[in-house]
């Protein structure tokens, strides 16, 4: 396990910018969580790291150790990939045990065996050890191919969107796992997930990509609470943050271009009317879509209060995020 | 079997299978005939009427493996009994066995050649196939149209200019010669072909390969090329089949030492005539390697006639 440092790093294909200008510093036994939609340099960002592409400019050091000439074999990272990693040829124990059975690692039979039944045991596939990987769902597959990192004790383990094909359940299950198995083990993460909740739930630091570009790093914490745009703000949170102009209401117009409203930023009772379009019953919460001048607001019903569409509610911001005409936040909080 | 919409019903199938054996019985007619002619006796083998049913002989296949003199009936009469089947059916000819006749040799030149410029055609088209895939080559789409364009016109087009290299290298009628020869009209196809197979491997495999440890060698050798055996497999037989069967340079370029089969079995004459059922013989056994091979990688050929329609 070590500490990864990127430093100015650029990547473009042809004229597509792919990472622009990247500095990050993954401290050891941290868990990081690179967000950001598709085609933002999530993946580019990984395969710089593993080796797999050149550095255009910048410069990558590992444990102390710069990288940037070395193959990917020597650089002793494991990679989970979006899709595409488990040998078709190979059981799935001849999988899990290739990466063990490298020149470089040369692992004794009696290892291999502990480690991949180990590794299989967490994974919960067991039982599958002696199929061919063709024989196996696309949710067993991607978690052997997970698993073809974790036989593994690299200095830093780079996950591209690993939980992404699995159902709901397996997901929830494999997320809790992956945590406790990076926090007992003190592995270094380098995690890309499109899903904020795993992001939420796993991720020592966030790092937010918009088109190639780091523009925000920092704990969850950090990224929800106290974004540095409308964009990072729109990354995190379920419903998402509604940006309005900041003149809607009395009490922040002039402090900023627009404002930006979680659903726990706002209170009702008092201030400005707006009227209820639809009520979402989703179980534990329910949600209201509300009509204010024109804009439309995803709120959460305050609990026992059963409001219904076409009734009318005052509502009015507190704490709420104040963003500039480009959409970067602004101060001119009002605590 | 449930039903299903795109599923041909049981009526249809019957049809299509009916017409499909009707016509791989008709094209198998000749073949069969051939077969046929080699195990009847010459006699029977011109007979007109041709003959459906006969007594079956092997004397085309003593033949064609030996050479045999005639002898005078007392000189016949004075030899010891016929020490084995072959003796004793050229005897019943009046004819003894003078020795091993030049087929065996010609067979085991057809086999070396054959598969030895198999072996070098996929063996080097892999690799080239590789790394057109793979890496970034300078003119890599000029470099596979050359590739290619030394198809464009018959081989045999340039039989006259080979002829005279050839000669001057010292390859004529040589083993080497023939290999290479058929290596280079066969590459073309091979980098074609692979390189098609190769780029349908993502490749991921072979980066996490490297990821995990390996060089790019052993990538190569452990995830691509176990991966490509169904397009190494086809390729293999459509070369062998072009370099098993080819007649044209062989009659220019062999004589003696490197000589194939195909030249060779015509030109089996018994005494008094053309030996039929030798040269049947001779046809029939030169099938046999081409349709062993076949049926060996069949499982491969399927899937790699197949290949990108149905893979996942
Ligand atoms: N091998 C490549 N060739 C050309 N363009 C690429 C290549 N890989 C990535 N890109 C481009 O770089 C950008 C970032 O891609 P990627 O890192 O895959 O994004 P993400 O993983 O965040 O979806 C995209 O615009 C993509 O089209
Ligand atoms: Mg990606």
């Amino acid at each position: 396990m070590a500490e990864v440092i990127l430093e100015n790093l650029s990547k473009s294909f042809g004229h597509e910018q792919a990472v622009i200008d990247m500095n990050m510093t993954i401290d050891d036994g941290s868990f990081v969580v690179l967000l950001g939609p598709t085609g933002a340099g999530k993946t580019t960002t990984l395969r710089l790291i593993s080796g797999l592409e050149k550095l255009d400019a910048g410069s990558i050091s590992i444990d102390g150790r710069v990288v940037d000439n070395e193959t990917p074999a020597q650089r002793d990272v494991a990679m989970v990939f979006q899709q595409y990693s488990l040998y078709p040829h190979l059981s799935v124990r001849n999988n899990l045990a290739f990466p063990l059975r490298s020149p470089i690692l040369q692992t004794s039979k009696a290892d291999i065996e502990r480690k991949v039944s180990e590794v299989a045991e967490i994974l919960q596939i067991s039982d599958k050890l002696d199929n061919k990987a063709t024989e196996l769902s696309g949710g067993e597959m991607q978690r052997v191919s997970i698993g073809r990192a974790l036989v593994r004790d690299p200095a830093i383990y780079l996950m591209d969107e690993p939980l992404s094909s699995l159902d709901a359940r397996l997901r929830a299950d494999l997320r809790i796992e992956l945590k406790r198995i990076q926090s007992d083990l003190g592995s270094t993460l380098l995690y890309v997930t499109h899903d904020q909740i795993e992001a939420m739930t796993m991720a020592t630091h966030i790092g937010v990509l918009q088109e190639g570009r780091l523009v925000q790093f920092g704990t969850p914490r950090e990224i929800y609470e106290n974004p540095n745009s409308i964009y990072v703000a729109s990354r995190l949170g379920l419903p998402r943050i509604n940006v309005l102009p900041a003149d809607l209401f009395p009490g922040t117009a002039g402090l900023a271009h627009s404002i930006g409203l979680r659903p726990e930023h706002i209170a009702y009772g008092d201030g400005v009317e707006a009227s209820v379009r639809r009520v979402e019953h989703l179980g534990d919460q329910t949600r209201l879509h509300l009509d204010l001048a024109g804009h439309v607001i995803t709120a959460l019903s305050p609990a026992g209060d059963p409001y219904q569409a076409g009734s009318t509610i005052k509502i009015q911001p507190i704490n709420p995020l104040y963003f500039d005409d480009g959409g970067q936040q602004t101060v001119g909080r009002i605590s | 079997m449930s039903y299903s919409v795109t599923e041909p019903s049981s009526r249809q199938k019957w049809v299509a299978g009916t017409l499909v054996v009707l016509y791989a019985l008709i094209t198998m007619v000749p073949l069969l005939w051939i077969m046929m002619t080699s195990f009847k006796t010459p006699p029977d083998s011109i007979s007109y009427p041709p003959k459906i049913l006969y007594q079956p002989s092997l004397e085309g296949y003593v033949n064609l493996f030996t050479t045999r003199t005639r002898v005078s009936p007392e000189k016949l009469a004075s030899l010891p009994p016929p020490a084995n089947f072959a003796e004793e059916i050229v005897r019943d000819r009046k004819m003894v066995i003078a020795g091993p006749s030049k087929f065996g040799g010609r067979f085991l030149n057809s086999v070396i050649i054959g598969f030895g410029s198999t072996f070098l055609s996929v063996f080097l088209g892999t690799l080239a196939a590789y790394a057109f895939s793979r890496f970034k080559i300078p003119l890599a789409d000029d470099l596979l149209f050359f590739i290619l364009s030394t198809r464009m016109m018959p081989p045999i087009a340039v039989a006259i200019p080979i002829f005279l290299m050839y000669r001057k290298l010292g390859l004529n009628d040589t083993h080497l010669g023939m290999i290479l020869l058929y290596t280079a009209v066969n590459i073309s196809l091979a980098v074609w072909l692979l390189k098609g197979f190769i780029d349908e491997i993502p490749r991921e495999y072979e980066e996490a390969a490297l990821i995990d440890g390996y060089t790019r060698f052993q990538a190569f050798y452990k995830v691509v090329l176990p991966q490509a055996a169904t397009g190494i497999a086809s390729t293999a037989i459509f070369c062998l089949i072009f370099a098993w069967n080819e007649y044209a340079f062989a009659v220019l370029l062999t004589s003696g030492t490197a000589q194939t089969a195909p030249p060779f079995i015509p030109t089996i004459i018994g005494v008094g005539g053309l030996d039929w059922p030798a040269i049947a013989a001779g046809a029939t056994l030169f099938l046999l390697p081409v349709m062993i091979f076949t049926v060996m990688l069949r499982k491969h050929l399927l899937r790699g006639i197949t290949f990108g329609a149905v893979r996942k």
